[in-house]
């Protein structure tokens, strides 16, 4: 599914007036390609999101999803969000079957079941399927999550900041479970994230937002290959990329 | 803790509650009339055992039904506070000032209107007494619904009848559970209100005002202990249902 923002503006209505926040914005993802929004806080990165996924609309200019005006939500779009908002009450495989119980009423339980354990056991959770989500650690959470953002095969995956509050080394961890649900799983691909290393590691391409209004400023190539390690992150290629990548976001802030 | 524990401790500090109470009678020299004790009430239960077993169960009965009811109105009430910040701003001050009105006061006014229906009338202060902490606590768990629980739904296309059963209704459940606790055993204040303001002839709260007039001290003091039997017994029945439908809510 290719994923297509045309000339995208929007504000929002506040008691004092109106805030701008996407300007004139165009972007398109390529189907089965891996994008990553990265840009200064508050530019409106998760706005983006809520347009994809048609949570809202935009004041002007069309997001298309396959060439399809997203004027609603559509089951064809899976989202993951920084808090991984496990439902307290189910356990870890109830969890991740929810969006079947919306979108593929006429699935057999047993069919969601085993569909839910594939993505368990590719995320490595096939142990704590009958686990509380307040027994597991943060990063285990958001796994979770992103096996539930899957389940019901979407054409389209937003992720905002997905791993933006777990620590160093669990994000490490997570990157890799990410690549591996990517070549199991087809899917296009947003992602909004504040980390530069996580944009670089997983994206086939790295946007650059300006400050709110946003708009697109600058659009970057990975140069990583199909088979990631994160010893790649440490070559001389990517430090470079980085440090480019570094210097928009100051033009960014700066234009702010 | 083990279940044997659980049980044992409860039942330990009841007992050591009363022998501190025999005790304190004692020290002080109380006359009945004063303060019963323990071993004066057992004697008022024995004497008037059938009479506590049938006036128990009226009382019983139509708490627990008045209870029901006020779950449906609470759960009404606050449905449509938790959804709307309209009817919320709107229905507040119209909610708290019919709660913060005595029901004693109340009793009397509903004996009037609706004469010879007892029962119903005695529901009806058990529905008034008991609805207003489910109505609020409804409420405030459906307004505080994060959006993102929504958003996970509402990107799949989901309904809001959906959206309600399957996110915000069990989301809310612990904190109505809260609720009911309080409301069981406020529901008895109101069972009693009507019994012995406007008595019938029906319920502990008729026993207690025949053992007012008859000078029965101990009878009244065993009624209140009654009371707080049932008020007890209803309030582990809603421990029980709780633990049920709300289990996930306690954590190990």
């Amino acid at each position: 599914m290719h994923i297509e923002l045309r000339n995208v503006s929007h504000e929002f209505e506040l008691e004092t007036g109106f805030l701008p926040v996407l300007e004139n914005l165009s972007f398109s993802v390529p189907k089965g390609k891996f994008t990553a929004i990265v840009g200064p806080s508050g530019c409106g990165k998760s706005t983006i999101t809520r347009l994809v996924s048609g949570l809202l609309k935009s004041k002007k200019g069309e997001v298309f999803i396959s060439n399809e005006i997203v004027n609603s939500p559509k089951s064809t779009v899976g989202m993951a969000f920084q808090n991984p908002v496990l439902l307290e009450w189910r356990n870890i495989l109830d969890n991740v079957i929810l969006p079947l119980e919306i979108v593929s009423k006429s699935m057999n339980k047993v069919e969601k079941i085993t569909r839910a354990r594939e993505l368990l056991s590719l995320v490595g959770l096939a142990e704590f399927e009958k686990s509380r989500p307040s027994e597991l650690s943060g990063g285990m959470k958001q796994r979770a999550s992103l096996c539930r953002s899957l389940v019901h095969k979407p054409e389209v995956l937003i992720l905002d900041e997905p791993f933006g509050a777990l620590d160093a080394f669990t994000r490490e961890d997570l990157w890799q479970t990410m690549l591996t649900l990517k070549k199991q799983e087809s899917f296009t691909c947003i992602l909004i994230t504040h980390d530069l290393r996580e944009a670089i590691f997983l994206a086939d391409e790295v946007l650059v937002l300006s400050g709110r209004p946003a708009t697109l400023q600058f659009q970057l190539e990975s140069k990583l290959g199909d088979n990631r390690k994160l010893d790649d992150l440490y070559t001389n290629e990517t430090t470079k990329s980085l440090s480019i990548l570094r210097k928009q976001i100051e033009i960014a802030q700066k234009h702010k | 803790m083990t279940s044997y524990n659980k049980i044992i401790i409860p039942l330990l500090s009841v007992f050591i509650f009363c022998i501190f109470w025999e005790w304190l009678v004692w020290i002080n020299g109380w006359p009945n009339y004063k303060m019963a004790s323990p071993s004066d009430l057992w004697p008022a239960f024995w004497k008037f055992r059938w009479l506590f077993l049938s006036y128990g169960w009226d009382t019983l009965w139509r708490t627990i039904v008045g209870l029901s009811l006020s779950v449906f109105v609470g759960v009404g009430f606050g449905i449509i506070m938790g959804f709307s910040k309209t009817m919320r701003i709107a229905l507040y001050p119209l909610l708290v000032g019919f709660n913060a009105i005595p029901k004693a006061t109340v009793v009397p006014v509903i004996a009037l209107m609706f004469v010879g229906f007892h029962d119903m009338n005695t529901i009806l202060i058990v529905i008034f007494i008991s609805f207003f902490p489910i109505a609020v606590s409804i409420s405030i768990g459906l307004s505080t619904l994060e959006p993102e629980y929504k958003d996970i739904l509402l990107s799949l296309g989901a309904t809001k009848f959906e959206i309600f059963y399957k996110i915000a209704l069990p989301k809310t459940l612990p904190e109505f559970f809260g609720a009911l606790k309080v409301s069981a055993t406020l529901a008895f204040i109101g069972t009693n209100l009507m019994e012995i303001i406007e008595p019938h002839g029906k319920g502990l709260g008729h026993l207690f005002d025949s053992g007012k007039i008859s000078a029965d001290y101990p009878l009244m003091f065993a009624v209140l202990i009654a009371l707080a039997v049932l008020g007890i017994f209803l309030y582990y029945i809603v421990v029980l249902f709780e633990s049920i439908f709300a289990g996930w809510a306690e954590r190990n």
